[in-house]
């Protein structure tokens, strides 16, 4: 049967099982919005305040439900606005398809109203895009589009559509959804097995746990094979969650605002496992010092990851998964490793996370916040000092249930990310902590969270400053605020009531578990505005440039000895 | 040091034949910070698939890093290493040097040697054209200098491997 591209579109985002779209309509996405409108029964469109917040919103939706996330943009302004999203879900590698309208072909190259080169300009910041040029194709590009995004790393991929496609009509004709099957393709046996005599020569082995675990779908078999080898594990801000927080044997984030115990153990291991990580610098600091004295063995599904910032011994390219299910079967019985664990566990109460007198008020908030949260919640952060307060403090972190900008840290993120969990998620609660600069940033997403009355729970850790700036400022620039002081009044209750959002103080004598209690009773969406000092820190710290061993800003609270 | 020259290697990069496949290539190369020393692009015997051969410089570490991105791109088929030994690798050069009644015999003379070919002349210059490897031209183009080069220029180096398999046959992954 012969359709329109625009119903073309639709066809293939229904066969790929997409059953929400996030996205802004425009003068050269119109067709594709009419074929939206006719089939609004079988996706549902999801308006947004900003193309931004649709590129989060479909990144979030991704993140919390391992699908492709979609979003819709029209040419140029609305194109340039999805760029921040995409780039957010490449560093992150979020499987997404983001579709934009372009001028008509016979306008394209000429500076058409609107035209912008978006191929050009994603180039570096998806894993592939097209540009239709003929109608005969576009089936086939979405296809591969989603395959791409799905398949190996995950990743972006944008599809441009020049508006005469999308009104062009062809033949279409449903295919069978092209299964992505976990990349094994160029797993080595000879790896697996070089990995399976390091680890039982080792005698304290150590795990540095990443986002590819999350990505992957891997962290049960992970959590087996900790036990296994007997192994404690530290993780980046992507990989949290994939070791519970209450394991003894989580350490907690490794590398800059890591904590003690991590960095001490990846620099006194004798055998570093890394899945799913890519040796980020916010997590290697000084590169030279970062586990000098350990064999490193690396699983990645991605090979351009070995050898890229830290040269690694053993390389192990292929679905975390389905490799460390490999090497449990390989090493069928349990190592021990008693003394090394508990010198790990000595070390957690001697440098304990929870003294944090740097970080009081907000410590005792995001408790709070443990309490309340049901735990099968998702809960999204923007960037800054709240965010690595709640990587470090918050317990409630489980995959697919965290969702942060690690790779681009990308404030104004967690808004849409939010919007996008909760949309795929009716019936769980969604927090995003925000800090009171990123919410700034995105706070017109309000409107789209009342408009579909997405019982979103926004917390706002207000300390009048861009915090995370404000203390590099005070640590290194001898508290030159340039900027970083948001003292402008804002009276963010009366801001959620104009827009038909429902506000909260959270006051620094107010009870914080009594407030979010309430905030959350409410089922509806709520701005808490929740006061913290101006300046309260992140610690402990590695400063740029250090090695990780340095760290400034711990509780030692055994400091004689050593 | 694989094609003759310190630190260079050369890639032969198999690339469907689309528009924007180069761009997606050389924008990889600029972002990741690798140093192109030359490249050339063209059509194969399957007019599907272009053949890109790049010569950069950087160490073994860069190189294999290098590889393993450009694999990622979705539309390069294959990436490959052309070693010194194991392959054929000419440039194509076309260089006008100054030249009258003096020296112009023996321009002609070391031009013999390089079997360079004469293909123009006038009363103040001559202009040659000379194919070989990276360390033949630069030969060639040292002996020359001193009489003064008018313009030069390099088509690139291209490379082609030694025995029956074509690159197109060869699987990658197995070599150690
Ligand atoms: C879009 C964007 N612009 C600028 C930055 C740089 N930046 C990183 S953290 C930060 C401060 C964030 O302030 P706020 O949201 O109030 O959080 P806080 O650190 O105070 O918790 C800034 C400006 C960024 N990460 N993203």
């Amino acid at each position: 049967m012969k359709i329109t591209g625009a119903d073309i579109i639709v066809e293939c985002l229904v066969e790929q099982g997409v059953d929400t779209v996030f996205g802004y309509p425009g003068g050269q996405v119109i067709p594709l919005y009419d074929a939206l409108y006719r089939n609004r029964g079988r996706i549902r469109h999801i308006l947004t305040a900003h193309e931004q917040g649709a590129s989060h919103a479909a990144d979030g939706y991704s993140r919390s439900t391992g699908k492709v996330g979609v979003c819709i943009a029209t040419s140029g302004p609305g194109a340039t606005n999805l760029t921040t999203g995409i780039a957010t879900a490449y560093m992150d590698s979020i499987p997404m398809v983001a579709i934009t309208g372009n001028v008509p072909i016979s306008l394209l190259g000429k500076d058409s109203f609107q035209e912008v080169d978006i191929a050009g300009i994603t180039l570096s910041i998806t894993k592939h895009n097209y540009i239709v040029k003929r109608i005969e194709d576009l089936a086939s590009i979405i296809r591969e589009a989603f395959y791409i995004a799905r398949s190996g790393r995950p990743g972006p991929v944008l599809i441009d559509v020049p508006k005469n496609v999308q009104e062009a009509s062809y033949e279409f004709e449903n295919v069978p959804l092209k299964e992505v099957a976990p990349k094994v393709s160029r797993l080595r046996e000879k790896d697996i097995e070089a990995a399976v005599q390091l680890i039982k020569s080792s005698k304290k082995p150590m795990c540095y746990v990443g986002g590819g675990v999350i990505r992957a779908d891997a962290a049960d078999v992970l959590n087996e094979f900790l036990d296994r080898i007997d192994s404690p594990a530290g993780s980046s801000l992507m990989g949290l969650g994939a070791v519970p927080v209450s394991s003894e044997r989580f350490t907690g984030m490794i590398g800059m605002h890591g904590t003690r115990v991590s960095n001490m153990a990846i620099n006194n291991c004798d055998l570093l496992i890394v899945i799913g990580a890519r040796f980020s610098d916010r997590v290697i600091s000084k590169g030279s010092t970062f586990a000098r004295q350990a064999r490193i063995i690396q699983i990645d599904v991605d090979p351009a990851e070995f050898n890229k910032n830290i040269n690694t011994e053993i390389h192990v390219v292929g679905d975390v998964e389905v490799v460390l299910g490999r090497l449990l079967k390989l090493l069928p019985e349990k190592i021990s490793h008693g003394e090394w664990m508990t010198s790990i566990k000595e070390r957690k109460a001697r440098f304990p996370m929870q003294v944090a007198p740097h970080a009081k008020r907000a410590k005792e908030i995001l408790e709070a916040l443990d309490e309340v949260l049901p735990d099968d919640s998702y809960v999204t952060t923007e960037v800054g000092q709240h965010q690595m307060w709640t990587a470090q403090y918050l317990k409630k972190i489980r995959p697919r249930r965290f969702l942060t900008s690690g790779g681009l840290g990308t404030m104004g993120f967690g808004t849409g990310a939010a919007i996008g969990a909760q949309v795929s998620h009716p019936d769980a609660r969604v927090v995003n902590i925000a800090g009171d600069g990123s919410f700034r940033m995105n706070s017109n997403e309000l409107a789209t969270i009342a408009r579909y009355k997405l019982p979103i729970v926004i917390i706002v850790m207000n300390n009048h400053a861009l915090g995370m700036v404000r203390q590099w400022q005070d640590l290194f620039y001898e508290h030159r605020y340039s900027e970083t002081t948001l003292d402008t009044p804002l009276d963010w209750v009366m801001l959620a009531h104009a827009y038909g959002v429902e506000g909260m103080d959270l006051g620094p004598e107010d009870d914080p578990e009594e407030v979010l209690k309430r905030a959350f009773d409410l089922k509806k969406p709520v701005v808490v505005n929740a006061l913290i000092p101006s300046d309260d820190k992140v610690f402990p710290m590695v400063a740029p440039g250090a090695s990780i061993s340095d760290m400034i800003g711990f509780v030692d609270l055994n400091p004689l000895v050593d | 040091m694989e094609n003759g020259r310190k630190d260079s290697f050369t890639l032969a990069i198999l690339v469907n034949n689309k528009s924007g496949v180069l761009m997606r290539v050389v924008a990889l190369f600029s972002r990741r910070r690798y140093n192109i020393d030359s490249l050339s692009v063209s059509e194969t015997e399957n007019p599907d698939i272009s053949r890109i051969t790049i010569v950069v410089h950087g160490d073994r570490n860069i190189t294999e890093q290098i590889i393993l991105q450009v694999e990622k791109l979705v539309d390069v088929r294959k990436v490959y290493e052309m070693t010194m030994d194991g392959s054929i690798q000419r440039e194509l050069v076309l260089i006008k040097l100054n030249a009258d009644e003096t020296t112009r015999t023996h321009i002609v003379e070391i031009g013999e040697l390089f079997k360079a070919k004469v293909v123009d002349v006038t009363p103040s210059t001559i202009t040659m054209q000379i194919t070989g490897s990276l360390e033949k031209l630069d030969s060639f183009l040292e002996l020359v200098r001193p009489y003064g080069i008018v313009e030069l220029v390099r088509t690139g180096m291209t490379a082609l491997e030694r025995g029956s398999r074509p690159l197109s046959e060869t699987t990658f992954g197995d070599e150690g």
